[in-house]
């Protein structure tokens, strides 16, 4: 291994670790190429203070979405994941915050994606066809979803239609029967549905998942480690309260 | 102008489980070996601690350790009538890359194929007739490998990963408590199986009140330390229920680092250089011998590296484009049904029952890989498919994986995706859902295949790999009987309330996930005509040209593949080194 890579690894995690790293995503990405290569020969190679830890997000305001994407963004997956008794709404989990932060970093600008053309439409069983990585979906999809909703409901913007009139938007777009001017409208309800439960239930590192109110909810201790002592024990509630990877707020009373 | 590079005895391309199992056997036989891997370095305390391993978003939705399509991907098609298109995000299969490849985050199931399954023309043909074998343009034909042949790599495999279970068949002798099924064991498993959680416990008792056997999943998550044949050390599994799509902070699961590496990469003849991307297997101009391959490094400087031996070890649909472009072989055309490269691509046909309990609690998240309960009744044929209308089968499991959260939520039939009720279901049903696993088989048909993409281009100019597949009604059919018989033993479960059948049906879709067990391609067989290399992984054509791995399966089997695959990679080192390195040369005459 070379001075040259041990040097960038911490420089990158140093970035990762202050949390300045999320949005410009230069977290350390290991799978990539670009990395310079290396001889391994008569060693197991490990260097102190490399690892790969995950990039943590940071604040509640916006740095991706827009006033009028807020607009859209905010009652629609209010309406996926809504307010009641059972748990907490999508909002109250700060899943707005965990896909403004996934649009604005690497997941929004396509990593891990294919984008390269030409582009001709598919059929169904060849899944994500588009050119736009998701920051660029989310972008032409939202306006598009507003006209859509103008159109069918007296010129009223999605935030201002009652709920059942907001439902009925989300489900034309999840059918495929409403068409959309400038993207796919099913393919962005798809991904829409997809991050916001990414939102819900990921690790609150990513800015979602509040409180790990939605583990509690359904009963996930999260990113505990040892359950040993449990496999045998059938049919008993397992007692630990969630643990984020970033541990859990009784870890540092005491 | 690439870089001349001093020769060596072998170079191996690509480095994941069949690299390193072949590395170190030829290493210990005194050979000079490099390994080009066109991935990162990877390792357990660096890369996949147990203070962040445990992290569904970034691993399985983020791809952290998978291929990035970005540089690499296929086009994918159904038929020969449609056009093929990117696979622009991974789904059906997540496919690995770095050293370790795909085994760093599998789940670890260690299986052996059937004695039927090894013989899959001529045993189908001789029990259920000429139409049995041909019907659905099938391409069946015998793995070139009888059971004692292959039994004493299995359980080098097993040694190596000290996998646990419970033999149901040791020298002919049938275990109480293993799957009879089985063909007979040299030896029972290392280790004692995994302890069981609440659902496979309720699944194996209704399916032995249902007249069938249920034996404990073979597990490479080990059941208790173990110290293996190299050296190499493994920890007692906890359970955490991240090992598929994961890679284990815990050295429990069996892998490439934790089991091969600590030994091989300490010895002096082994080199591994990273992200090193072979270009090309280079020939001599009659095409007769691999002189070496062409690799580019990251910094985008050519190299070549000459070697005596040439071993294809990277994943089976890089072997393949490999094959293709460094123009070894003839390819497969479905039309005419000549040429052998990129013949027989098979899969793996998933299904699933959802069962879904009053009120007992599961606790889903108490998981490790290959945590399960197995039925093997409806696998290969261990039973009569006379009528049935298709051949082949799978295993039905209660796998017990984990209980990732944004992957892992069952809700009942007829429950909306989003909304009040769908937040209601999953909060009730989370703790109280398990899944029965439909493991079932792809045979080899005649529009199945592997080529190269007339359009689509890679980050270095080359063709992507075209794959063509789609089921047919022998598998269509194959996978309902499973998930019916599933249904069945899940609806006799304690407590249940209601299940859910998740059949697999219309054509092959690039989502949902379904498995990584991508086979065929670079099929074995007992000669030229109808094979790419022999039984020893030897290519028929090139015969100093090894190509290892699931490739070289003539069709795929109702089980997990790394068994086999690492079982063949065993034998493959042992006709090198018993045969091959006394005299250079073909080492099957046909």
């Amino acid at each position: 291994m070379s001075d040259g890579e041990i040097s960038r690894r911490k420089l990158l995690l140093g970035g990762a670790m202050v949390g300045a790293a999320v949005v410009t995503g230069a977290a350390v990405h290991d799978g990539e190429l670009g990395m310079p290569s290396q001889t391994i020969k008569g060693a197991l190679p490990w260097r102190e203070g490399a690892a790969d830890a995950p990039p943590i997000a940071t604040g509640t305001d916006y740095r991706f979405f827009t006033a009028a994407e807020q607009a859209f963004i905010e009652p629609a997956i209010e309406r996926l994941i809504p307010p009641d008794d059972t748990g907490p709404s999508a909002m109250q989990s700060n899943v707005h915050v965990f896909l403004d932060r996934q649009l604005a970093g690497p997941y929004g600008r396509g990593d891990h994606f294919f984008l390269g053309g030409p582009w001709p439409k598919g059929t169904p069983e060849q899944g994500y066809q588009s050119r736009f990585s998701p920051a660029q979906l989310y972008r032409a999809a939202i306006p598009a979803v507003e006209s859509y909703a103008k159109s069918q409901h007296d010129g009223k913007s999605f935030r201002e239609l009652a709920a059942p009139d907001q439902d009925a938007v989300l489900k034309a777009l999840e059918s495929g029967e409403a068409k959309l001017e400038a993207a796919d409208g099913k393919g962005f309800f798809a991904m829409l549905l997809q991050n916001t439960l990414e939102g819900y239930f990921s690790d609150p590192i990513y800015g979602g998942n509040k409180d790990m109110a939605a583990w509690k909810m359904i009963g996930f201790p999260g990113a505990h480690y040892d359950y040993r002592e449990w496999v045998g024990r059938h049919g008993e509630r397992v007692p630990y309260p969630p643990v984020s990877i970033q541990g859990r707020p009784g870890w540092s009373e005491s | 102008m690439a870089t001349q590079l001093p020769p060596v005895d072998a170079v191996m391309v690509g480095f994941g489980w069949t690299g390193a199992i072949l590395g170190q056997q030829l290493c210990d036989a005194g050979l000079n070996v490099v390994a080009l891997e066109r991935g990162v370095w990877r390792d357990t305390p660096t890369d996949f601690a147990t203070t962040f391993a445990q992290d569904e978003l970034r691993y399985m939705w983020r791809h952290h350790l998978f291929q990035n399509v970005a540089y690499d991907t296929l086009t994918i098609r159904n038929n020969v009538n449609q056009d093929a298109l990117p696979m622009r995000r991974l789904g059906s299969f997540l496919l690995g890359t770095g050293v370790g490849g795909a085994g760093v985050h599998w789940n670890a199931q260690i299986w052996r194929f059937l004695e039927s399954d090894l013989k899959a023309y001529s045993h189908n043909l001789k029990r259920y007739g000429k139409a049995a074998v041909s019907a659905y343009d099938m391409t069946v034909q015998d793995y070139p490998v009888s059971w004692d042949e292959i039994e004493p790599y299995y359980d080098a495999f097993d040694k190596l990963c000290g996998t646990s279970g419970k033999a149901g068949n040791l020298s002919g002798k049938i275990q109480e408590g293993g799957n009879r099924f089985e063909g007979p064991r040299s030896a029972e498993y290392p280790n004692p199986p995994m302890a069981m959680p609440y659902g496979p416990t309720l699944f194996a008792k209704a399916a032995i009140e249902k007249g069938y056997q249920a034996f404990p999943h073979p597990s490479g998550n080990v059941s208790r330390p173990y110290t293996n044949p190299l050296g190499a050390q493994l920890g007692q599994c906890t359970y955490c229920g991240f090992c598929e799509k994961f890679g284990c902070g815990n050295y429990s699961k069996a892998t490439a680092q934790t089991t091969i590496l600590p030994y091989l990469l300490m010895k002096p003849n082994f080199t591994l250089r990273t992200e090193s991307e072979v270009l090309k297997v280079e020939t001599t101009a009659d095409g007769k011998r691999a002189t070496g391959v062409t690799y580019v490094n990251s910094a985008g400087e050519e190299f070549f590296q000459p070697a005596e031996i040439v071993v294809l070890s990277a994943y089976v649909l890089q072997n393949v484009r490999l094959m293709l472009l460094s123009k070894i072989g003839k390819p497969y055309d479905p039309k005419s049904g000549a040429g052998l490269v990129g013949k027989n691509y098979a899969y793996q046909t998933m299904g699933s029952v959802n069962v879904f309990f009053e009120e007992k609690i599961m606790n889903p998240f108490i998981g490790a890989g290959a945590l399960a309960t197995v039925v093997d009744e409806f696998n290969g044929d261990n039973f009569d498919h006379s009528g049935l209308g298709f051949i082949g089968g799978g295993y039905i499991a209660q796998m017990h994986t984990g209980g990732r959260p944004i992957e892992m939520i069952y809700t009942p039939p007829g429950t909306p995706a989003w909304g009040a009720d769908w937040k209601k279901a999953a909060a009730r049903n989370y703790l109280r859902a398990v899944n029965l696993s439909c493991h079932g088989s792809v045979m080899a048909h005649r529009g199945n295949y592997l080529d190269l993409d007339p359009t689509y281009r890679d980050s270095f100019g080359r063709p992507m790999l075209r794959m063509t597949f789609d089921f047919t009604d022998n598998e269509l059919k194959m996978s309902r009987h499973l998930v019916d018989k599933a249904a069945e033993i899940g609806l006799a479960m304690e407590g249940v309330s209601t299940v859910k059948k998740n059949y697999r049906t219309g054509s092959w879709s690039v989502l949902p996930y379904q498995t990584t067990h991508n086979t065929g391609g670079t099929i074995m067989g007992d000669n030229p005509t109808n094979s790419v290399v022999n039984k020893y992984s030897q290519s028929w054509d090139v015969p100093n040209l090894f190509v290892t791995g699931a490739g070289a399966f003539p069709q795929n089997a109702g089980y997990n593949p790394t068994g086999t695959v690492a079982a063949l990679t065993y034998l493959a080192a042992d006709g090198i080194k018993s045969q091959y390195l006394k005299k250079a040369g073909p080492l099957v005459v046909a």
